[in-house]
């Protein structure tokens, strides 16, 4: 399929491909086996100027969409999602200062974000609050010039790696959902350590780790927008970054895919290439009309994003969901294709398998996907009357 | 500080085919990609621009497609682009190469001029000592190190069949280099945005002020007579052990083979 993309685009496509082959595919087992974050793969990355993608020129940025950052997700998930979510997950915790953040704190902060020299990571979850981030247990104190900042975030991708976090805490508890707000966080400050470092079934090269905040005091001006502001930030931080995880779907299913059909034109039984039986055809068949079904749709949910329109929720929660659990069936069928070999850890689709798992969960299970597009079509229904 | 790489385009494949009739290249069908000893060359300016300031330009002889490696450079982050181009080069020899690229060299100005250890399609390693000789500066070949580069000398370690030299040249000095001097960088999207705009300088034999007898096929002494693969070469085997039991393995061959 011709998606029409323009020059510079191709040329996204065609640098994230090469170094998804070059730099990301040698050494992608081995930093699963070895549960390795991939600073080197990082370093390249930055180099390459992936991380302005999405952040304004006037920062230092190419000053890119939500497509361009889609593709560029794509194509590194193909070779490997541990690597794709240290990558994604940064513009997760970029978000925040970028669509909320004020002048001075874009000043301060993007120039390091787009060149690379400082990772992010974004801390919402809890222990009791996980889909339900009204459960959320941290808090902030404004004490005079500083927030005091109590409370523990857990699963925090890139946690101990980035150098800049932006972090959900209660400000004001009488205030329920109102009474929320962000903060820019930076390591090092005295009161913000980090917790253990999970142990995981898939994206192992990707770091998982708890924030812990005890009397962590962090300058007044490091609020994001405003008290209260909190849990829109988060909400609208997700609206943006959940097709990224859609694109992540896309690019490890079409990596398992390429994969089997790579192995089932060359494995005998009964004579014959495993990829003349008209059963593994059907399977072939099926996974790579998925892909494409959910290729279009992430790509017009980015594009939509780009378009400047407001109502994202819905078209993004489905490019996730749908494009998500396309990767879990498409990378578990692509197994099957390849038999006792695709089981095999000498192949990467096993790998493909285990990673794709973590995409029907973060950021959103896909039951709460659901929720939110069927919340999103009883409000239009209710509007249309 | 500046530095100029020259560079060459060469057909994509370590196996290069060969039409037995005419004794020439096939190209069809073969991608054309930056001799990857070159690409070693471009690594090593840029990191020498990096350190000291200036600029790097890339330098190619070659048909008009030959601009895409041109622009490739580029992306990687080469200031400038130069290429040679014109009917009067075709069918150059080392020496009508080396002769058209010192043209260029003297024309544009370098301190220091840095080439692969050899191209891939031609294998000769004669073009960079070549271009050396034409503009009358010292040259290192077969660099694997670049121990300090400075604004008036450069010190590099080559390598050597045993072992390794240590050497410094002043400069103006050219050096080739091999694959161990360093991991060439990626380009970058910013980079790779330039070299779409960037604008290549074209010369011929006139801009380069150089006769027409001196390039190309009249500028060439080279005749090739015959082009072949050579057979592979016959079985080897290395004996292990100690010194007798390897003398005894060996007598054991020779008598085998009723050598002995
Ligand atoms: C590897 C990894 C990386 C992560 N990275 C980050 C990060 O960088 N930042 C961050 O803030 N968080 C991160 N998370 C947390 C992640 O977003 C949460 O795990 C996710 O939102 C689900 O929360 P939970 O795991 O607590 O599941 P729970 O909320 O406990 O859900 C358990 C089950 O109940 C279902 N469920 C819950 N509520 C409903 C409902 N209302 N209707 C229907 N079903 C429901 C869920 O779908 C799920 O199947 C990460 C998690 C993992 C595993
Ligand atoms: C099959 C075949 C047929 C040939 N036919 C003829 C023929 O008919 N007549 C004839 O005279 N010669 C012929 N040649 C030789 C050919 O002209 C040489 O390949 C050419 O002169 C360059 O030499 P080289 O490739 O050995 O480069 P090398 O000397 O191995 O290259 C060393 C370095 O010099 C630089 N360099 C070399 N060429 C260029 C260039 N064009 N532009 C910029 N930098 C460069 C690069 O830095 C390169 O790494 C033939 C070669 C082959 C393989």
């Amino acid at each position: 399929m011709d998606y029409f993309l323009s020059e510079e685009q191709l040329m996204i496509k065609e640098l994230c491909a090469q170094i998804a082959q070059e730099k990301v595919v040698p050494v992608r087992a081995e930093l699963d086996e070895k549960e390795e974050f991939p600073w080197e793969i990082m370093k390249v990355m930055a180099a390459s100027d992936l991380f302005g993608l999405f952040i304004p020129e006037e920062y230092g940025g190419l000053g890119k969409g939500s497509f361009e950052l889609t593709i560029a997700v794509e194509e590194l998930s193909k070779a490997c999602l541990g690597v794709s979510t240290t990558y994604a997950a940064n513009a997760l915790g970029t978000y925040p200062i970028l669509l909320f953040g004020t002048d001075e704190q874009k000043k301060k902060y993007l120039p390091d974000i787009a060149a690379g020299k400082r990772l992010v990571a974004f801390g919402l979850t809890e222990a009791n609050a996980g889909s339900d981030a009204g459960g959320t247990q941290t808090t902030a104190r404004l004490e005079g010039d500083h927030y005091v900042i109590n409370g523990t975030k857990q699963w925090i991708t890139n946690g101990g790696e980035a150098e800049i976090y932006t972090v959900i805490a209660i400000t004001d508890r009488s205030k329920g959902p109102r009474g929320a707000s962000a903060f820019i966080v930076e390591k090092g400050t005295p009161g913000f350590s980090f917790g253990k470092k999970e142990k995981k079934m898939g994206i192992r090269a990707s770091a998982t780790r708890e924030l812990v905040f005890e009397d962590c005091r962090v300058p007044k001006e490091n609020i994001i927008a405003r008290e209260g502001m909190g849990f829109l930030v988060a909400m609208k931080t997700l609206d943006s970054s959940r097709v990224g995880v859609g694109a992540q779907g896309l690019g490890v299913a079409q990596g398992a895919l390429d994969e089997a059909v790579k192995f089932a034109r060359q494995r005998v039984q009964f004579g014959h290439p495993v990829i003349g039986f008209q059963a593994i055809q059907h399977m072939i068949a099926d996974m790579a009309t998925d892909i494409e079904a959910a290729r279009a749709l992430v790509y017009a949910a980015a594009r939509y994003a780009d378009s400047g329109a407001k109502d994202v929720t819905k078209v993004s929660s489905m490019a996730k969901l749908f494009a998500t659990d396309v990767a879990m069936c498409v990378t578990t069928n692509a197994l099957q294709v390849m038999g006792g070999s695709g089981y095999m850890r000498e192949y990467p689709v096993e790998k493909m398998m285990r990673d794709a798992k973590i995409l029907q969960i973060y950021e959103g299970t896909n039951q709460i996907q659901r929720n939110v597009i069927a919340q999103n079509i009883i409000k239009e229904a209710a509007k249309a009357r | 500080m500046r530095i100029a790489v020259c560079i060459k385009q060469v057909p994509d494949t370590a196996e290069v085919k060969i039409n037995r009739e005419t004794g020439t290249l096939v190209r069809e069908g073969v991608p054309s990609i930056i001799n990857p000893y070159d690409t070693h060359a471009i690594e090593a300016a840029l990191s020498i621009k990096e350190q000291l300031g200036g600029t790097v330009c890339a330098v190619t002889m070659g048909p008009p497609q030959a601009e895409a490696s041109l622009r490739e450079a580029i992306s990687l982050g080469v200031d400038e682009a130069f290429l040679v181009t014109g009917r009067e080069f075709a069918g150059a020899d080392t020496l009508a190469t080396a002769c058209a690229l010192s043209g260029v060299i003297k024309k544009i100005g370098a301190d220091l001029i840095i080439c692969g250890k050899q191209a891939i399609d031609g294998d000769t390693a004669q073009v960079g000592p070549e271009v050396a000789e034409f503009l009358d500066i010292p040259h290192v070949s077969y660099v694997k190190k670049i121990i300090e580069a400075g604004a008036a000398s450069i010190k590099v370690e080559r390598m050597m069949d045993e072992g390794s030299d240590i050497v410094e040249a002043s400069l103006p000095a050219l050096i080739t280099v091999v694959r161990e001097l360093n991991t060439p960088r990626l380009p970058s999207l910013k980079g790779k945005m330039n070299a779409k705009k960037a604008e290549i300088k074209k010369m011929g034999a006139a801009e380069l002020e150089l006769p027409v007898d001196v390039v190309g096929f009249n500028g060439s002494p080279t005749q090739v007579k015959k082009i072949f693969t050579p057979g592979p070469r016959g079985g080897r085997k290395k004996l292990e052990g100690s010194l007798e039991e390897q003398i005894d393995a060996l007598v054991n061959e020779l008598v085998e083979k009723k050598c002995l």
